[in-house]
Protein backbone atom coordinates (compact mmCIF):
# COMPACT_ATOMS: atom_id res chain seq x y z
CA UNK A 1 0.00 0.00 0.00
CA UNK A 2 1.56 3.10 -1.02
CA UNK A 3 -0.36 6.02 -1.45
CA UNK A 4 1.96 8.43 -3.03
CA UNK A 5 2.75 5.74 -5.91
CA UNK A 6 -0.82 4.75 -6.32
CA UNK A 7 -1.84 8.89 -6.64
CA UNK A 8 0.61 9.63 -8.96
CA UNK A 9 0.47 6.38 -11.10
CA UNK A 10 -3.30 6.39 -11.03
CA UNK A 11 -4.63 10.02 -11.47
CA UNK A 12 -4.24 10.50 -14.63
CA UNK A 13 -6.30 7.46 -15.85
CA UNK A 14 -8.65 7.76 -12.72
CA UNK A 15 -9.19 11.35 -14.06
CA UNK A 16 -10.12 10.18 -17.97
CA UNK A 17 -12.58 7.86 -15.98
CA UNK A 18 -14.01 10.63 -13.61
CA UNK A 19 -14.70 12.95 -16.89
CA UNK A 20 -16.77 10.57 -18.77
CA UNK A 21 -18.39 9.82 -14.74
CA UNK A 22 -19.23 13.87 -14.63
CA UNK A 23 -20.06 14.02 -18.01
CA UNK A 24 -22.50 11.20 -18.60
CA UNK A 25 -23.81 12.46 -14.62
CA UNK A 26 -24.81 15.59 -15.96
CA UNK A 27 -26.43 14.95 -19.51
CA UNK A 28 -27.87 12.13 -17.87
CA UNK A 29 -29.49 14.86 -14.46
CA UNK A 30 -30.26 17.56 -17.74
CA UNK A 31 -32.33 15.09 -20.04
CA UNK A 32 -33.59 12.78 -16.68
CA UNK A 33 -34.98 16.45 -15.62
CA UNK A 34 -36.31 17.07 -18.81
CA UNK A 35 -38.20 13.28 -19.12
CA UNK A 36 -39.37 13.71 -15.69
CA UNK A 37 -40.69 16.68 -16.05
CA UNK A 38 -42.90 15.93 -18.96
CA UNK A 39 -44.00 12.63 -17.76
CA UNK A 40 -45.18 14.15 -14.50
CA UNK A 41 -47.20 16.57 -16.98
CA UNK A 42 -48.14 14.04 -19.39
CA UNK A 43 -49.49 12.43 -15.83
CA UNK A 44 -51.79 14.96 -14.51
CA UNK A 45 -53.20 15.21 -18.42
CA UNK A 46 -57.02 15.03 -18.27
CA UNK A 47 -56.65 11.99 -21.15
CA UNK A 48 -56.23 8.82 -19.73
CA UNK A 49 -54.57 7.13 -22.23
CA UNK A 50 -51.27 9.77 -21.67
CA UNK A 51 -51.81 9.33 -17.88
CA UNK A 52 -51.67 5.60 -18.83
CA UNK A 53 -48.29 6.07 -20.64
CA UNK A 54 -46.37 8.01 -17.54
CA UNK A 55 -47.96 5.45 -14.99
CA UNK A 56 -46.66 2.48 -17.18
CA UNK A 57 -43.16 4.22 -17.39
CA UNK A 58 -42.83 4.81 -13.93
CA UNK A 59 -43.98 1.01 -13.02
CA UNK A 60 -41.14 -0.56 -15.39
CA UNK A 61 -38.64 1.69 -14.37
CA UNK A 62 -39.05 1.42 -10.72
CA UNK A 63 -39.90 -1.85 -10.54
CA UNK A 64 -36.34 -3.23 -12.34
CA UNK A 65 -32.84 -3.03 -11.16
CA UNK A 66 -31.02 -0.48 -13.23
CA UNK A 67 -28.06 -2.95 -13.82
CA UNK A 68 -30.92 -5.25 -15.89
CA UNK A 69 -32.14 -2.06 -17.90
CA UNK A 70 -28.55 -1.25 -18.53
CA UNK A 71 -28.37 -4.41 -20.14
CA UNK A 72 -31.21 -4.67 -21.97
CA UNK A 73 -30.46 -1.30 -23.51
CA UNK A 74 -27.00 -1.98 -24.42
CA UNK A 75 -27.40 -5.57 -25.26
CA UNK A 76 -30.55 -6.53 -25.72
CA UNK A 77 -32.18 -3.51 -27.76
CA UNK A 78 -29.44 -4.12 -30.51
CA UNK A 79 -29.70 -7.43 -31.20
CA UNK A 80 -33.45 -6.59 -32.14
CA UNK A 81 -32.83 -3.94 -34.14
CA UNK A 82 -29.73 -6.23 -35.66
CA UNK A 83 -32.30 -8.20 -37.30
CA UNK A 84 -33.78 -5.38 -39.25
CA UNK A 85 -30.54 -3.48 -39.73
CA UNK A 86 -27.38 -5.47 -39.17
CA UNK A 87 -24.80 -2.63 -39.14
CA UNK A 88 -26.48 -1.01 -35.86
CA UNK A 89 -24.02 -0.71 -33.05
CA UNK A 90 -24.62 1.63 -29.75
CA UNK A 91 -21.51 2.79 -27.52
CA UNK A 92 -21.84 1.74 -24.10
CA UNK A 93 -21.49 5.94 -23.43
CA UNK A 94 -24.93 6.29 -25.24
CA UNK A 95 -26.31 2.89 -23.84
CA UNK A 96 -25.28 4.26 -20.49
CA UNK A 97 -26.71 7.84 -21.11
CA UNK A 98 -30.31 6.34 -22.40
CA UNK A 99 -30.35 3.79 -19.20
CA UNK A 100 -29.58 6.33 -17.00
CA UNK A 101 -32.07 9.27 -18.10
CA UNK A 102 -34.87 7.02 -18.32
CA UNK A 103 -34.35 6.05 -14.60
CA UNK A 104 -33.56 9.10 -13.58
CA UNK A 105 -36.81 10.34 -15.69
CA UNK A 106 -39.32 8.18 -13.61
CA UNK A 107 -38.07 8.90 -10.14
CA UNK A 108 -37.93 13.07 -10.58
CA UNK A 109 -41.07 12.56 -12.33
CA UNK A 110 -42.72 11.86 -9.03
CA UNK A 111 -40.65 13.61 -7.66
CA UNK A 112 -42.92 16.59 -9.39
CA UNK A 113 -46.10 14.92 -8.95
CA UNK A 114 -45.49 15.44 -5.35
CA UNK A 115 -44.08 18.46 -5.32
CA UNK A 116 -47.41 19.75 -7.46
CA UNK A 117 -49.85 17.70 -5.33
CA UNK A 118 -48.23 19.64 -2.34
CA UNK A 119 -49.15 23.22 -3.02
CA UNK A 120 -52.10 24.73 -1.39
CA UNK A 121 -55.27 24.10 -3.12
CA UNK A 122 -56.08 27.27 -1.75
CA UNK A 123 -53.74 29.19 -4.17
CA UNK A 124 -55.00 27.20 -7.27
CA UNK A 125 -58.54 28.22 -6.36
CA UNK A 126 -57.13 32.25 -6.03
CA UNK A 127 -55.67 32.34 -8.96
CA UNK A 128 -58.70 30.33 -10.61
CA UNK A 129 -61.45 33.16 -9.07
CA UNK A 130 -59.11 35.77 -10.72
CA UNK A 131 -60.23 34.11 -14.15
CA UNK A 132 -56.56 32.71 -14.54
CA UNK A 133 -56.83 29.34 -17.24
CA UNK A 134 -55.95 25.63 -15.66
CA UNK A 135 -52.58 26.15 -17.96
CA UNK A 136 -51.46 29.97 -16.70
CA UNK A 137 -52.30 28.87 -12.98
CA UNK A 138 -50.40 25.75 -13.43
CA UNK A 139 -47.49 27.90 -15.11
CA UNK A 140 -47.35 31.06 -12.35
CA UNK A 141 -48.57 29.62 -9.42
CA UNK A 142 -48.36 25.52 -8.91
CA UNK A 143 -45.08 25.07 -10.54
CA UNK A 144 -43.03 27.56 -8.92
CA UNK A 145 -44.19 26.53 -5.33
CA UNK A 146 -43.73 22.72 -6.79
CA UNK A 147 -40.36 23.20 -7.75
CA UNK A 148 -39.40 25.34 -4.68
CA UNK A 149 -40.91 21.73 -2.61
CA UNK A 150 -39.31 19.27 -4.65
CA UNK A 151 -36.53 20.59 -4.51
CA UNK A 152 -34.53 18.73 -2.08
CA UNK A 153 -35.68 15.85 -3.25
CA UNK A 154 -34.06 16.44 -6.67
CA UNK A 155 -30.74 16.96 -5.12
CA UNK A 156 -31.43 13.86 -3.56
CA UNK A 157 -32.07 12.28 -6.75
CA UNK A 158 -28.98 14.15 -8.44
CA UNK A 159 -26.81 12.44 -5.95
CA UNK A 160 -28.10 9.25 -6.67
CA UNK A 161 -27.80 9.43 -10.16
CA UNK A 162 -24.55 10.45 -9.96
CA UNK A 163 -23.59 7.47 -8.19
CA UNK A 164 -25.27 5.20 -10.06
CA UNK A 165 -22.91 5.94 -12.97
CA UNK A 166 -20.71 3.51 -11.51
CA UNK A 167 -23.00 0.39 -11.96
CA UNK A 168 -22.61 1.13 -16.03
CA UNK A 169 -19.21 -0.16 -15.84
CA UNK A 170 -20.60 -3.14 -16.14
CA UNK A 171 -21.88 -2.55 -19.35
CA UNK A 172 -18.00 -1.31 -20.08
CA UNK A 173 -18.68 2.69 -19.97
CA UNK A 174 -15.11 4.11 -19.34
CA UNK A 175 -16.00 5.62 -16.01
CA UNK A 176 -14.02 6.30 -12.54
CA UNK A 177 -14.69 2.95 -11.50
CA UNK A 178 -13.86 1.03 -14.30
CA UNK A 179 -10.20 2.99 -14.72
CA UNK A 180 -9.81 1.72 -11.10
CA UNK A 181 -10.63 -1.65 -12.00
CA UNK A 182 -7.98 -1.62 -14.70
CA UNK A 183 -5.53 0.33 -12.56
CA UNK A 184 -6.05 -2.12 -9.81
CA UNK A 185 -5.99 -5.19 -12.27
CA UNK A 186 -2.21 -4.34 -12.74
CA UNK A 187 -0.68 -2.98 -9.75
CA UNK A 188 -2.83 -4.85 -7.28
CA UNK A 189 -3.10 -1.57 -4.53
CA UNK A 190 -7.29 -2.16 -3.79
CA UNK A 191 -6.97 -0.18 -0.95
CA UNK A 192 -5.27 3.08 -2.09
CA UNK A 193 -7.08 2.91 -6.12
CA UNK A 194 -10.71 3.03 -4.04
CA UNK A 195 -10.28 5.13 -1.41
CA UNK A 196 -9.35 7.81 -3.94
CA UNK A 197 -11.98 7.02 -6.17
CA UNK A 198 -14.44 7.65 -3.02
CA UNK A 199 -12.55 10.97 -2.38
CA UNK A 200 -13.12 11.93 -6.01
CA UNK A 201 -17.08 11.31 -6.04
CA UNK A 202 -17.20 13.21 -2.02
CA UNK A 203 -15.59 16.23 -4.05
CA UNK A 204 -18.18 15.97 -6.88
CA UNK A 205 -21.29 15.43 -4.93
CA UNK A 206 -19.62 18.04 -2.19
CA UNK A 207 -19.70 20.84 -5.44
CA UNK A 208 -23.64 19.30 -6.03
CA UNK A 209 -24.64 20.05 -2.69
CA UNK A 210 -22.93 23.69 -1.96
CA UNK A 211 -24.43 24.75 -5.11
CA UNK A 212 -28.11 23.44 -4.79
CA UNK A 213 -27.47 25.07 -1.02
CA UNK A 214 -27.31 28.66 -3.63
CA UNK A 215 -30.13 27.35 -5.78
CA UNK A 216 -32.50 26.56 -2.62
CA UNK A 217 -31.54 29.70 -0.87
CA UNK A 218 -32.66 31.18 -4.34
CA UNK A 219 -36.56 30.34 -4.53
CA UNK A 220 -36.43 30.64 -0.26
CA UNK A 221 -38.90 33.33 -0.77
CA UNK A 222 -40.15 32.83 2.93
CA UNK A 223 -36.96 34.01 4.18
CA UNK A 224 -35.86 36.47 1.29
CA UNK A 225 -36.03 39.18 3.47
CA UNK A 226 -35.74 38.60 7.06
CA UNK B 1 -82.12 47.99 -10.05
CA UNK B 2 -80.99 44.97 -12.51
CA UNK B 3 -80.08 41.84 -10.57
CA UNK B 4 -76.58 40.81 -10.53
CA UNK B 5 -76.85 37.21 -9.07
CA UNK B 6 -79.85 35.05 -9.83
CA UNK B 7 -79.91 31.91 -8.46
CA UNK B 8 -82.68 29.40 -8.80
CA UNK B 9 -83.24 25.99 -7.48
CA UNK B 10 -79.45 24.89 -6.72
CA UNK B 11 -79.04 21.68 -5.80
CA UNK B 12 -75.48 20.66 -5.11
CA UNK B 13 -74.58 17.04 -4.13
CA UNK B 14 -71.01 15.63 -2.78
CA UNK B 15 -71.51 11.78 -3.51
CA UNK B 16 -74.59 10.88 -1.61
CA UNK B 17 -75.22 14.17 0.60
CA UNK B 18 -77.03 16.73 -0.41
CA UNK B 19 -75.56 19.87 0.94
CA UNK B 20 -78.00 22.75 -1.00
CA UNK B 21 -81.66 21.61 -1.49
CA UNK B 22 -83.09 24.06 -3.46
CA UNK B 23 -81.62 27.95 -3.03
CA UNK B 24 -83.46 30.28 -4.60
CA UNK B 25 -81.48 33.95 -4.49
CA UNK B 26 -81.83 37.09 -6.31
CA UNK B 27 -78.82 39.87 -5.47
CA UNK B 28 -78.99 43.49 -7.03
CA UNK B 29 -76.44 45.66 -8.18
CA UNK B 30 -75.17 47.44 -5.26
CA UNK B 31 -77.07 45.06 -2.93
CA UNK B 32 -74.93 43.84 0.19
CA UNK B 33 -76.11 40.48 1.33
CA UNK B 34 -74.56 38.50 4.36
CA UNK B 35 -75.62 34.97 4.58
CA UNK B 36 -75.15 33.71 8.53
CA UNK B 37 -75.85 30.42 9.30
CA UNK B 38 -73.79 27.69 11.49
CA UNK B 39 -71.29 25.49 10.31
CA UNK B 40 -71.71 22.90 7.36
CA UNK B 41 -75.13 24.64 6.38
CA UNK B 42 -73.71 24.80 2.94
CA UNK B 43 -72.80 28.90 2.71
CA UNK B 44 -69.34 28.37 1.27
CA UNK B 45 -70.49 25.82 -0.94
CA UNK B 46 -73.64 28.12 -2.47
CA UNK B 47 -71.19 30.95 -2.57
CA UNK B 48 -68.40 28.92 -4.84
CA UNK B 49 -71.31 27.28 -6.78
CA UNK B 50 -71.78 31.44 -7.96
CA UNK B 51 -68.01 31.39 -9.55
CA UNK B 52 -68.16 27.63 -10.45
CA UNK B 53 -64.98 26.92 -8.10
CA UNK B 54 -68.11 24.19 -6.91
CA UNK B 55 -70.63 22.92 -10.27
CA UNK B 56 -73.89 22.99 -9.26
CA UNK B 57 -75.71 19.73 -9.75
CA UNK B 58 -78.73 21.12 -10.76
CA UNK B 59 -80.60 24.91 -10.99
CA UNK B 60 -79.52 27.54 -12.61
CA UNK B 61 -76.97 30.39 -11.77
CA UNK B 62 -77.09 33.53 -13.56
CA UNK B 63 -73.97 36.26 -12.77
CA UNK B 64 -74.22 39.28 -14.54
CA UNK B 65 -76.38 38.05 -17.52
CA UNK B 66 -73.68 34.95 -17.59
CA UNK B 67 -75.11 31.32 -17.35
CA UNK B 68 -72.78 30.29 -14.80
CA UNK B 69 -74.16 26.70 -14.27
CA UNK B 70 -73.79 26.37 -18.86
CA UNK B 71 -70.92 24.28 -19.37
CA UNK B 72 -70.45 26.19 -22.73
CA UNK B 73 -69.78 29.50 -21.15
CA UNK B 74 -65.71 30.53 -21.01
CA UNK B 75 -65.70 29.89 -17.08
CA UNK B 76 -62.32 31.96 -16.73
CA UNK B 77 -63.50 35.32 -18.87
CA UNK B 78 -67.03 35.01 -16.70
CA UNK B 79 -64.89 34.99 -13.46
CA UNK B 80 -62.86 37.78 -13.79
CA UNK B 81 -65.84 39.74 -13.11
CA UNK B 82 -66.80 38.03 -9.77
CA UNK B 83 -63.89 38.85 -7.19
CA UNK B 84 -63.74 36.21 -4.46
CA UNK B 85 -61.86 36.52 -0.63
CA UNK B 86 -61.44 33.66 0.88
CA UNK B 87 -61.08 32.75 4.94
CA UNK B 88 -57.38 31.24 3.93
CA UNK B 89 -56.59 34.54 2.13
CA UNK B 90 -54.60 32.60 0.11
CA UNK B 91 -52.19 34.99 -1.13
CA UNK B 92 -49.40 33.49 -3.51
CA UNK B 93 -46.96 33.07 -1.40
CA UNK B 94 -43.94 33.21 -3.65
CA UNK B 95 -45.00 36.65 -5.09
CA UNK B 96 -44.79 39.89 -3.42
CA UNK B 97 -47.45 41.73 -2.76
CA UNK B 98 -47.24 43.98 -5.76
CA UNK B 99 -46.95 40.92 -8.42
CA UNK B 100 -49.70 39.07 -6.58
CA UNK B 101 -52.34 42.18 -7.47
CA UNK B 102 -51.00 42.44 -10.96
CA UNK B 103 -50.15 38.69 -11.89
CA UNK B 104 -54.10 37.90 -13.05
CA UNK B 105 -54.47 41.51 -14.77
CA UNK B 106 -50.81 40.88 -16.76
CA UNK B 107 -51.47 37.52 -17.66
CA UNK B 108 -54.76 38.20 -18.93
CA UNK B 109 -53.65 41.22 -20.82
CA UNK B 110 -56.14 43.78 -19.42
CA UNK B 111 -53.40 46.17 -18.47
CA UNK B 112 -49.58 46.49 -19.84
CA UNK B 113 -47.35 46.20 -16.39
CA UNK B 114 -46.76 49.59 -15.92
CA UNK B 115 -50.03 49.92 -15.90
CA UNK B 116 -50.80 47.25 -13.55
CA UNK B 117 -48.30 48.10 -11.30
CA UNK B 118 -50.08 51.74 -10.70
CA UNK B 119 -53.25 50.37 -10.17
CA UNK B 120 -51.59 48.03 -7.57
CA UNK B 121 -49.84 50.92 -5.27
CA UNK B 122 -53.58 52.68 -5.90
CA UNK B 123 -55.09 49.88 -4.76
CA UNK B 124 -52.76 49.34 -1.82
CA UNK B 125 -53.61 53.10 -0.75
CA UNK B 126 -57.36 52.12 -0.86
CA UNK B 127 -56.62 49.33 2.03
CA UNK B 128 -53.75 51.50 3.69
CA UNK B 129 -50.77 49.07 2.95
CA UNK B 130 -48.98 51.33 0.05
CA UNK B 131 -45.60 50.84 1.94
CA UNK B 132 -46.26 47.00 1.94
CA UNK B 133 -45.88 46.64 -1.73
CA UNK B 134 -42.36 44.84 -2.15
CA UNK B 135 -43.10 42.47 0.92
CA UNK B 136 -43.74 39.15 0.87
CA UNK B 137 -47.12 37.55 2.11
CA UNK B 138 -45.24 36.12 5.21
CA UNK B 139 -44.08 39.42 6.39
CA UNK B 140 -47.68 40.51 6.99
CA UNK B 141 -50.36 39.93 9.76
CA UNK B 142 -53.82 38.19 8.74
CA UNK B 143 -55.54 41.34 8.44
CA UNK B 144 -53.11 43.08 6.55
CA UNK B 145 -52.76 39.53 4.33
CA UNK B 146 -56.83 39.94 3.73
CA UNK B 147 -56.69 43.30 2.60
CA UNK B 148 -54.18 42.47 0.16
CA UNK B 149 -56.46 39.70 -1.28
CA UNK B 150 -59.13 42.06 -1.30
CA UNK B 151 -57.12 44.37 -3.25
CA UNK B 152 -56.04 41.79 -5.68
CA UNK B 153 -59.44 40.52 -5.99
CA UNK B 154 -60.33 43.84 -6.78
CA UNK B 155 -57.31 44.42 -9.39
CA UNK B 156 -59.44 42.94 -12.50
CA UNK B 157 -62.21 45.66 -11.44
CA UNK B 158 -64.96 43.28 -10.83
CA UNK B 159 -68.28 44.02 -10.57
CA UNK B 160 -69.08 41.41 -8.01
CA UNK B 161 -67.20 40.66 -4.94
CA UNK B 162 -67.65 36.96 -2.80
CA UNK B 163 -66.73 37.08 0.54
CA UNK B 164 -66.01 33.60 2.59
CA UNK B 165 -65.48 34.61 6.01
CA UNK B 166 -62.66 36.93 5.41
CA UNK B 167 -62.13 37.65 9.25
CA UNK B 168 -62.33 33.88 10.58
CA UNK B 169 -59.08 33.13 10.42
CA UNK B 170 -58.08 36.87 11.90
CA UNK B 171 -57.16 37.67 15.28
CA UNK B 172 -59.92 39.74 16.95
CA UNK B 173 -57.71 43.18 16.79
CA UNK B 174 -57.50 42.38 13.49
CA UNK B 175 -61.09 41.65 12.36
CA UNK B 176 -61.89 45.81 12.63
CA UNK B 177 -59.47 46.98 9.38
CA UNK B 178 -60.26 44.59 7.44
CA UNK B 179 -64.35 45.37 8.17
CA UNK B 180 -64.07 48.53 7.80
CA UNK B 181 -62.20 48.05 3.94
CA UNK B 182 -65.25 45.81 3.09
CA UNK B 183 -67.41 48.86 4.25
CA UNK B 184 -66.09 51.01 2.13
CA UNK B 185 -66.30 48.65 -0.54
CA UNK B 186 -70.04 48.27 0.09
CA UNK B 187 -70.52 52.76 0.33
CA UNK B 188 -68.83 52.72 -3.31
CA UNK B 189 -71.54 50.66 -4.32
CA UNK B 190 -70.29 47.26 -5.17
CA UNK B 191 -72.61 44.28 -5.30
CA UNK B 192 -71.14 41.84 -2.27
CA UNK B 193 -72.47 38.52 -0.96
CA UNK B 194 -70.50 38.16 2.19
CA UNK B 195 -70.90 34.58 4.32
CA UNK B 196 -70.16 36.09 7.70
CA UNK B 197 -70.05 35.25 11.77
CA UNK B 198 -69.77 39.43 12.23
CA UNK B 199 -72.98 39.72 13.65
CA UNK B 200 -72.18 43.70 14.02
CA UNK B 201 -70.93 44.15 10.34
CA UNK B 202 -73.86 42.50 8.96
CA UNK B 203 -76.07 44.33 10.77
CA UNK B 204 -74.54 47.84 9.98
CA UNK B 205 -73.77 47.20 6.09
CA UNK B 206 -75.85 44.45 4.52
CA UNK B 207 -78.57 45.54 2.53
CA UNK B 208 -80.27 41.75 3.87
CA UNK B 209 -79.43 39.35 5.62
CA UNK B 210 -79.94 35.46 4.92
CA UNK B 211 -79.77 32.58 6.81
CA UNK B 212 -78.95 29.13 5.91
CA UNK B 213 -79.57 26.01 7.60
CA UNK B 214 -78.96 22.52 6.37
CA UNK B 215 -78.90 23.49 2.86
CA UNK B 216 -81.72 25.64 2.38
CA UNK B 217 -82.40 29.57 2.89
CA UNK B 218 -84.51 29.03 6.00
CA UNK B 219 -84.92 33.18 6.13
CA UNK B 220 -84.45 36.18 4.45
CA UNK B 221 -84.98 39.92 5.24
CA UNK B 222 -83.77 43.17 6.32
CA UNK B 223 -81.17 42.95 8.97
CA UNK B 224 -83.40 44.42 11.98
CA UNK B 225 -85.71 42.04 11.19
CA UNK B 226 -84.06 38.99 11.20
CA UNK B 227 -81.65 40.08 13.91
CA UNK B 228 -84.46 41.67 16.61
CA UNK B 229 -87.24 39.84 14.99
CA UNK B 230 -86.24 36.29 13.52
CA UNK B 231 -89.58 34.25 12.67
CA UNK B 232 -87.93 31.16 12.52
CA UNK B 233 -86.87 28.98 15.33
CA UNK B 234 -83.82 27.93 14.21
CA UNK B 235 -82.83 31.44 13.19
CA UNK B 236 -83.63 32.30 16.91
CA UNK B 237 -81.43 29.58 18.14
CA UNK B 238 -78.54 30.48 15.94
CA UNK B 239 -78.41 33.89 16.89
CA UNK B 240 -78.48 33.11 20.82
CA UNK B 241 -75.92 30.91 20.24
CA UNK B 242 -73.58 33.50 18.29
CA UNK B 243 -74.94 36.29 20.21
CA UNK B 244 -75.67 36.03 23.51
CA UNK B 245 -77.48 39.12 24.78
N1 LIG C 1 -65.57 19.03 -1.44
C1 LIG C 1 -66.47 18.47 -0.61
N2 LIG C 1 -66.66 17.14 -0.62
C2 LIG C 1 -67.56 16.56 0.20
N3 LIG C 1 -68.33 17.23 1.08
C3 LIG C 1 -68.18 18.56 1.14
C4 LIG C 1 -67.25 19.25 0.30
N4 LIG C 1 -67.32 20.58 0.57
C5 LIG C 1 -68.27 20.71 1.53
N5 LIG C 1 -68.79 19.51 1.86
C6 LIG C 1 -69.85 19.28 2.86
O1 LIG C 1 -70.92 20.10 2.56
C7 LIG C 1 -71.51 20.62 3.73
C8 LIG C 1 -71.59 22.11 3.66
O2 LIG C 1 -70.29 22.63 3.67
P1 LIG C 1 -70.00 24.19 3.56
O3 LIG C 1 -70.64 24.72 2.34
O4 LIG C 1 -68.53 24.35 3.67
O5 LIG C 1 -70.73 24.75 4.84
P2 LIG C 1 -70.51 26.12 5.59
O6 LIG C 1 -69.68 27.00 4.73
O7 LIG C 1 -71.90 26.64 5.82
O8 LIG C 1 -69.84 25.78 6.88
C9 LIG C 1 -70.68 20.11 4.89
O9 LIG C 1 -71.34 19.03 5.47
C10 LIG C 1 -69.39 19.66 4.26
O10 LIG C 1 -68.85 18.59 4.94
MG1 LIG D 1 -67.78 27.81 5.10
Amino acid sequence: MNLTRTFTEATPLLLQGLRITVLISVLAILFGTLIGFFSCLIGLSKLRGLREISAVYIWIIRGTPMIVQAFIVYFGFPQLIQMFNPAFRISAFTAGLVTLSLNAGAYISEIFRGGISAVDKGQIEAARSLGLSRSITMVRVTLPQAIKIAIPSMVNQFIITIKDTSILSVIGLADIVNKAKVYVGASYQFFTTYILVAVYYLVIISVLMLVSQRVEKRFNYERKKL
Amino acid sequence: MKEKILIKGLYKRFGKSDVLKGIDLAVKEGEVVCVIGPSGSGKSTMLRCMNRLETASGGVIIVDGIVMSDKRVNINKARENIGMVFQSFNLFSHLTVRRNITLAPVELKKKKREEADRDALALLKRVGLEDKIDAYPHELSGGQKQRVAIARALAMAPDIMLFDEPTSALDPEMIGEVLQVMKQLATDGMTMVVVTHEMGFAREVADRVIFMSDGVILEEGLPENIFSDPKENRTREFLKRVMPA
